[in-house]
């Protein structure tokens, strides 16, 4: 048992490549090429690179929505395998996702209160009237009316369907927290809402979070160390302020040199 | 808390599923004669109907209202009104049966083979295809025979040869909800797979049943007929629409009657149900509910109370003043954007910045009468081209200047440009509409474009098709696009959302250069205040459809004078700020309720 929540070592995920009928070998894409990382407990690591640099891949393969093709990963001190050969249960009792699309993965034909009913009932297995308070507790925590309960998805706001999906998130009771460009498709002010939100959380249920985002500036205030990603390698990685003060790597540079800032006379 | 306000917003007024399909005359008028029908249908044991089955010889084939027979008789002398309404009993029974059992049968295939996918939906719907192989009445034909005539197994041969439709209907559905989140998020949530095709998918599946159902039972019907016709479905005495149609046809011209009058009842039958499955289907399918597939007015309806002056004196490239634009919801037209007034003069960069919601994209939209009316109505204000009010001019005009004078660049060009033609020919056809060249001619401009907004190897990449381009080449082809007529103006819708950092940052330099080489004024609509401090020379802050503040880009955002501006800016995480954004900005929401 080590401190760590998450160890990946020489993670590896290779799409197509298998032979057609007619025996012509397909294409390759290699999703991620040895990616080593470590989360540890209590930390925020973020992750960031642009879109095909595999970050969704590490994250969809850490949950068990898709398996790896080599490498080991450890999550909260078990290793994968072992997880994936006990099922999706298992998986969701240690590690949960938070997606991008907040509205897109909330069923639009189920209420808000079916929705979380699910995780608490086949994750941690309590009983009606426990389910009932829990519900109750985690709109409360991610600060939403208790009405939240009764009303659909299409009800809600951007922003508020986020706070949902991460209650979801946390019905689970699953330690650690995979958020894949959880505030990407969010207007500004809300951003900052759900920033705060994920910092509180983390800070009193004692979560471990790995962050993805393409959004350097977003990932920096929310990290404690930044990985930077490119075309499915990890090229850098250091405590965020260090990152991003001192970048080493050229992709780095390049990314911070692209940033849109507001001080464009340098003097705001 | 602006955004967050602790109670969720209020439902929005929404005509029930009812009221909109008797909004529909044909579906209402669809639904009483199909309602009066299965009313009649189902009461024809209490009706005082002589028995269908009694044959009177004396009595045979006499002609309408006569005494005691309504409809007269058939060629046997029984009561052809009796034997229409339980021969319509009998048809609608098969119909409806069959159509459960193909939905039933062919749902399940479907479902399964969408949301296993591999080897299971090769197999399932290689099956499928092998049903659809065969002729489809030949292969009811060929059940019927094996199975041996009757009314029994001519409905199973219907739902057999049926599954096919729905199978194949509903996989497409299915596979698309796959790959859905929620599905994902259902399976973190512990789901089982079993648990989540029936109680996350399915729900979702099940309006497509519903549609697929209500539009196919009138089909069923009219097969059933035409089987029982062979005489292959109902076996004598039993009377079925088919068959009084089918035992009749020798009759055809000395008592015409008696096959017309099954006949017009087939027709009756069959088509009030499709206008009532039309109408269901326009109900339950949202995206026809909301008017998007309908096809919108080449121009905003424009309905203003008081016209603006035809010409202003020596205005700059574009003015908008106190343009105004509302949604037609039936009643009464909620407004989206008020009151918005703005210049941009040649070569001036203007920054239309808010979030989402705020009214950005529709002001763009209604610049140019190319919000979709309905249900978009502009409702007042003026739009200045060069000094020239072009919301008044008449429809080709306007349309004229469209790309002409005034041209669009959208988020995402994939989805703005056409899949199935190669990217130089779209240039070519945007150049062809406004000017009458040579494809040639055309085609070598396109290419020019293609390097001026700087595509290396423009030549053959000219040949190449949109999803062979990466996103930021494509998006320079949208440019390319809104250049190829020298236009004067160019509103660029966010343009570089959908772009990673690096290519965004390209973009932007592009746009920034074509405005300095070519004067041209640019209106940039993003949610990026990053984007905006870049390029922009002014900027207006919108907020809920209004322009809050408006000025220069550098003082707006050193200085803000409005509330909503300063808290935007303030919500904006700095490069280099780390971890004291959060603290920073956690005053902001404090407070305030939350």
């Amino acid at each position: 048992m080590t401190d760590n929540a998450v160890e990946i070592r020489d993670l590896v995920k290779t799409y197509g490549g298998g032979r057609s009928l007619f025996g012509r070998k397909a294409g390759e894409i290699h999703a991620a090429k040895g990616i080593s990382l470590d989360v540890k407990r209590g930390e925020t690591l973020g992750i960031v690179g642009e879109s095909g640099s595999g970050k969704s891949t590490l994250a969809r393969i850490l949950v068990g929505l898709e398996a790896p093709t080599s490498g080991t990963m450890q999550i909260d001190g078990k290793p994968w395998e072992e997880l994936a050969a006990a099922g999706s249960r298992a998986f969701g009792r240690t590690i949960q996702y938070v997606f991008q699309d907040p509205v897109a993965s909330l069923n639009p034909r189920k209420t808000i209160g079916d929705i979380l009913d699910v995780p608490l009932r086949l994750l941690c297995g309590y009983d009606a009237g426990k389910r009932a308070s829990r519900k109750k507790e985690l709109v409360d925590a991610v600060q939403m009316p208790l009405d939240t309960l009764e009303r659909f998805p299409h009800e809600f706001s951007g922003g508020q369907a986020q706070r949902i999906a991460i209650a979801r998130a946390l019905a689970a009771e699953a330690r650690i927290l995979v958020l894949d460009e959880p505030v990407s498709a969010l207007d500004v002010s809300v951003q900052a809402q759900v920033l705060l939100l994920l910092q509180s959380l983390r800070d009193e249920l004692d979560l471990s979070y790995l962050f993805i985002s393409h959004d350097l500036a977003v990932v920096e205030s929310i990290s404690d160390r930044v990985a930077v990603m490119y075309l499915g390698e990890v090229v850098e990685l250091n405590h965020a302020a260090k990152l991003f003060a001192a970048p080493q790597h050229d992709y780095t540079r390049a990314l911070i040199a692209s940033a849109p800032r507001l001080d464009t006379s340098g003097m705001a | 808390m602006t955004d967050m306000a602790l109670s969720a917003p209020a439902p929005r007024k929404r005509r029930s599923n009812w009221q909109l399909l008797m909004a529909n005359r044909l579906a209402a008028a669809g639904l009483f004669i199909f309602g009066f029908i299965v009313v009649l249908a189902v009461l024809a044991p209490a009706l005082p109907l002589p028995n269908p089955d009694i044959t009177d010889q004396p009595n045979r084939l006499l002609p309408p209202f006569a005494d005691g027979h309504l409809l007269g008789t058939d060629h046997l002398g029984r009561d052809i009104l009796s034997r229409l309404i339980w021969g319509t009993q009998v048809s609608l029974i098969v119909g409806v049966s069959a159509t459960a059992l193909a939905a039933i049968f062919g749902s399940l295939i479907g479902l399964v083979a969408g949301y296993a996918r591999g080897a299971t939906d090769s197999v399932l719907m290689r099956f499928v295809d092998m049903l659809m192989a065969f002729p489809y009445i030949l292969l009811a034909i060929a059940i019927v025979a094996a199975l041996g005539p009757g009314l029994l197994n001519a409905l199973y041969a219907i739902a057999i040869v049926n599954i096919p439709f729905f199978a194949r209907n509903i996989r497409g559905v299915t596979v698309s909800i796959r790959n859905r989140e929620f599905v994902d998020a259902a399976r973190l949530s512990g789901k089982s797979h079993p648990a989540i095709l029936f109680t996350e998918v399915l729900p979702n599946v099940l309006p497509v049943i519903v549609i697929t159902m209500s539009t196919t039972v009138g089909w069923m019907i009219l097969e059933t007929a035409g089987l029982s016709f062979l005489g292959l479905g109902a076996q004598p005495p039993t009377s079925d629409l088919g068959s009084m149609l089918g035992q009749a046809r020798a009759q055809l011209f000395t008592a015409p009657h008696a096959s017309i009058i099954p006949g017009i009842m087939i027709f009756v039958l069959v088509m009030s149900i499709n206008l009532l499955g039309d109408g269901i289907r326009d109900v339950l399918d949202p995206r026809l509910r909301s008017g998007a597939l309908d096809r919108p007015m080449p121009v905003t309806k424009i309905d203003r109370k008081t016209k603006p002056a035809n010409e202003i004196e020596d205005a700059p490239a574009l003015v908008v003043e106190n343009l105004s634009t509302g949604f037609d919801d039936g009643r009464s037209i909620a407004p989206a954007v008020r009151d918005i007034s703005f210049r941009l003069r040649k070569g001036e960069c203007l920054g239309l910045i808010g979030e989402s919601g705020s009214g950005k994209s529709v002001t763009a939209l209604s610049l140019m009468g190319l919000v979709a009316s309905p249900p978009g109505v502009i409702t007042a204000g003026g739009v200045y081209i060069e000094g020239r009010e072009v919301l008044g001019l008449p429809e080709h005009a306007l349309i004229a200047l469209r790309g002409a004078r005034v041209a669009y660049v959208f988020q995402d060009p994939l989805t703005t440009l056409h899949p199935l033609f190669r990217v130089g020919e779209q240039i070519a056809e945007a150049i062809l509409v406004h000017e009458s060249v040579g494809r040639t001619h055309a085609n070598r401009r396109a290419v020019e474009l293609m390097e001026t907004v700087g595509i290396r190897d423009a030549g053959s990449r000219a040949n190449a098709y949109p999803h062979e381009l990466s996103g930021g080449q494509r998006q320079r082809i949208g440019i390319a696009m809104a250049l190829a007529n020298d236009p004067d103006i160019i509103i660029a819708d966010e343009p570089t959302t959908a772009l990673d950092v690096t290519v965004q940052a390209k973009i932007l330099e592009l746009l920034h250069d074509l405005r300095r080489q070519r004067g041209l004024a640019l209106l940039l609509i993003t949610h990026d205040f990053g984007v905006v401090a870049q390029v922009c020379d002014r900027v207006a802050v919108m907020k809920d459809g209004e322009i809050v503040e408006q000025g220069e880009t550098s003082k707006v955002l050193r200085n803000p004078q409005h509330d909503y501006t300063k808290r935007l800016i303030a919500c904006v995480p700095e490069l280099g700020e780390g971890q004291a954004f959060l603290d920073r900005v956690r005053p902001l929401f404090e407070g305030a309720g939350a």
